[in-house]
């Protein structure tokens, strides 16, 4: 028998438990267990058991080429599904010195920037679900299905996108597309606002993230905390700043930060960050060129040199980090990921000590967890 | 001049009889309705349209309710039995026991009894115990914790809700809901005790266990808290218990602060139920406005803010009182 179904017991103390928080439950965002040490409602420890999902993303890499890999990606992270499925291209582009055309490469900063809205806008509304507020995640949900309208346009599918290659994306836009994307933009800049006073202002929701869940100054280096949680801490950290992939260097856009690194915190970095990409989009959108949306001369096979690659984006959550090991031939040797959940999840048990049963669901809420990001 | 129904009887077990078969023909009618009024209600502060199923979606809530009455009655197998079958039971009595005290017409009463409210105080308080008894006969810890919360949660909440009901008894100098309801011919206690009626509704929220006090059944916490482990009709009971209770509390509020069946052209009946379907309205409202508090907070609330502010009020009644 598996001793960790096993009913335990802590043999010091009577006053204390263990609650398992999942594998099923409201609040853990899909399949994953966090084994609790309770004293009354207070968490003595936590422990996250991880794996109920797993699929093995690292190793069906290791058993199809690059280009079968394709739609990966995108499985991995379902809410930031476009940015990761241009950031597996955009790896593979650098370890093969592909052209990007510029049109593929601003079609590509929209979708991007679209979809980091449409990830942080169901975090919004799931996040204040975990805190006992229902109405605002369909208020949420009915501005992210406007997004996922105007890229079901282009890309044909809503979730797991597989818009991209190697050179370039698989369709081309039209103005259609523009119009959709600027009038959202204009609409959206008036719906933050709305959020802004509604979530924001709200007493008891400021009573239930301020102060709560603080990640100490040292976490960041101890579990390689990324994103917003980062950003959240006083930290100015973004990739898309940092190491300008594509063409994000040409945009003008801040990286918002706040200092005190609790739950309260992490909302306002990830409100201003829509703001944001709000900013990237608009730019994107007047700046759009004309020309090809796929580099006309993409190698039949993809193979890039021997050697080891690394390419890292700034996804909603945080770095996502590809690893290539490439022996030269069209399957790759190893391709590792980086995921951003994966380090959060670590750093849980040193966050959620001494906190409150409600405080761990808000803080799981608020660093914004995707499951099957963990268990890629 | 008002007639006791109760007293029209020669039996006394067949007024009883009748009373009891009138109360909870009323309250399943009207926990049927306030579950599609709130589920229409949420739909609109949600923009979505809610329940569809026949004229306005109100087929819904008969459908759900042959689903409840045709599933099996489960019980976990270390749970202990006796405690977990009466919990829901314990939970929905107190509300038809007291339901018959409330003057609804000018007219016609129950029954008048002439101290209701200590009654109601009293009785209505053993709905915690079915509670806890649910979380504690379930041998399931999220419904313990639910179970333990809910204890604390509504011990903590009684005491404003006594301390404000107190200013108007010592206004009316009665404890009969009929008499007090009388008082406010001219004038309802809303416009003298103002702060009252606040703390109650708060409290009122809070010992109904509504958002955002709902914390022993946090969903996102507890997955459903003390009634984790029911199916079936027992889990129909503590839903209908819930709603019963909501009624019953805007009803006493209604009683106590908003003159009952005062108004002007309206027969009484149609005033009182105006008075307490706009308060169950209210309390719909913020169920699906607000966020929830945690546990710790919840207690602090009541403890620093409500119990003082009570006793604030209480103090300044009797001055103010003295003084007149």
């Amino acid at each position: 028998m598996n001793s960790r179904y096993e009913v335990e017991q802590d043999p010091k103390s009577r006053d204390t438990y263990y609650l398992n928080m999942g594998p099923q439950h409201p609040s853990t965002h899909g399949v994953m267990r966090i084994k609790l040490h309770l004293d009354g409602e207070r968490i003595i420890s936590a422990e996250p058991i991880i794996g109920y999902g797993h699929r093995a993303h690292e190793k069906m890499a290791e058993n199809r080429d690059y280009i079968q890999f394709l739609p990966n990606p995108s499985r991995v992270d379902y809410l930031g599904g476009m940015i990761y499925n241009i950031g597996y291209c955009q790896a593979v582009e650098r370890a093969m010195n592909i052209e990007v055309p510029e049109r593929a490469e601003y079609i590509r900063i929209i979708c991007n920037e679209l979809n980091r809205i449409s990830s942080h806008l169901l975090w919004l509304g799931t996040f204040l679900m975990d805190l006992g507020a229902f109405t605002p995640f369909l208020y949420a949900f009915d501005d992210r299905e406007k997004i996922l309208d105007i890229l079901d346009r282009i890309t044909g599918s809503r979730l797991t996108y597989c818009y991209a290659r190697f050179g370039g994306v698989i369709l081309d836009i039209d103005d259609v597309f523009l119009d959709n994307v600027s009038n959202f933009c204009t609409y959206f800049v008036e719906r933050l606002k709305e959020y802004e006073k509604l979530v924001i202002g709200n007493v008891i929701f400021r009573e239930r993230t301020i102060g709560v869940g603080i990640f100490a100054p040292d976490l960041a280096q101890k579990y390689a905390i990324t994103g917003p949680c980062l950003r959240a801490m006083g930290h100015v950290h973004d990739v898309r700043k940092d190491e300008p992939y594509g063409i994000y260097d040409r945009f003008d856009f801040d990286v918002p930060t706040q200092t005190e690194g609790d739950c309260f915190a992490r909302t306002l970095v990830r409100v201003e960050e829509m703001r944001q990409s709000i900013r990237i989009i608009e730019q994107a959108v007047s700046d759009m060129p004309d020309g090809l949306f796929l580099a006309a001369r993409v190698p039949k096979r993809i193979r890039p040199p021997e050697g080891d690659y690394y390419f890292c984006v700034e996804s909603p959550r945080g770095n996502f980090g590809m690893y290539i090991a490439s022996d030269g031939s069209d399957i790759p040797f190893r391709l590792k990921l980086r995921t951003p959940s994966f380090s959060h999840i670590s750093a849980m048990p040193a966050v959620m000590a001494g906190t409150m049963l409600a405080d761990a669901v808000a803080i799981l809420g608020s660093i914004d967890i995707v499951v099957p990001e963990i268990d890629r | 001049m008002k007639t006791d129904i109760i007293q029209l009887f020669e039996n006394p077990y067949l007024a009883l009889g009748v009373t009891i078969a009138v109360i909870m023909a009323y309250l399943s009618v009207n926990a049927i309705m306030l579950i599609w009024l709130e589920r229409k209600l949420s739909a609109r502060i949600q923009r979505r349209i809610g329940p569809q199923r026949g004229p306005f979606g109100l087929m819904q809530q008969i459908f759900d309710m042959g689903k409840l009455l045709s599933k099996e009655l489960l019980t976990p197998e270390h749970a202990n039995k006796l405690l977990y079958v009466i919990a829901p039971i314990l939970v929905f009595a107190p509300v038809v026991a007291l339901s018959s005290l409330f003057p609804i017409t000018s007219t016609y009463i129950f029954h008048d009894f002439n101290i209701a409210i200590v009654l109601i105080l009293a009785i209505s308080g053993i709905n915690v115990i079915g509670i806890f008894l649910a979380g504690w006969g379930s041998n399931n810890k999220y419904a313990l914790l639910g179970a333990v919360r809910s204890v604390a949660q509504n011990i903590s909440y009684e005491i404003p809700l006594i301390l404000s009901v107190i200013p108007i008894v010592m206004i009316t100098r009665t404890m009969s809901l009929y008499d007090i309801t009388l008082a406010q011919e001219t004038y309802p206690f809303i416009l003298v005790q103002p702060i009252a009626l606040i703390i109650f509704i708060i409290s009122a929220t809070a010992e109904t266990n509504r958002a955002p006090f709902d914390i022993p059944e946090a969903e996102s916490e507890l997955v459903a808290g003390f009634h984790t482990e029911y199916s079936g009709m027992r889990f129909g009971l503590f839903f209908f218990a819930e709603y019963s209770n909501m009624i019953f509390a805007c009803a006493l509020a209604t009683v106590l602060f908003l003159g009952g069946w005062h108004g002007p052209f309206l027969p009484d009946a149609v005033w009182f139920f105006i008075k307490v379907y706009a308060l169950i309205v209210l309390m719909m409202w913020f169920r699906w406005t607000f966020p929830r508090l945690r546990f710790d907070q919840l207690m602090k609330f009541a403890w620093v803010v409500l119990v003082p502010l009570s006793l604030i009020n209480l103090l300044i009644t009797t001055l103010v009182l003295k003084i007149v």
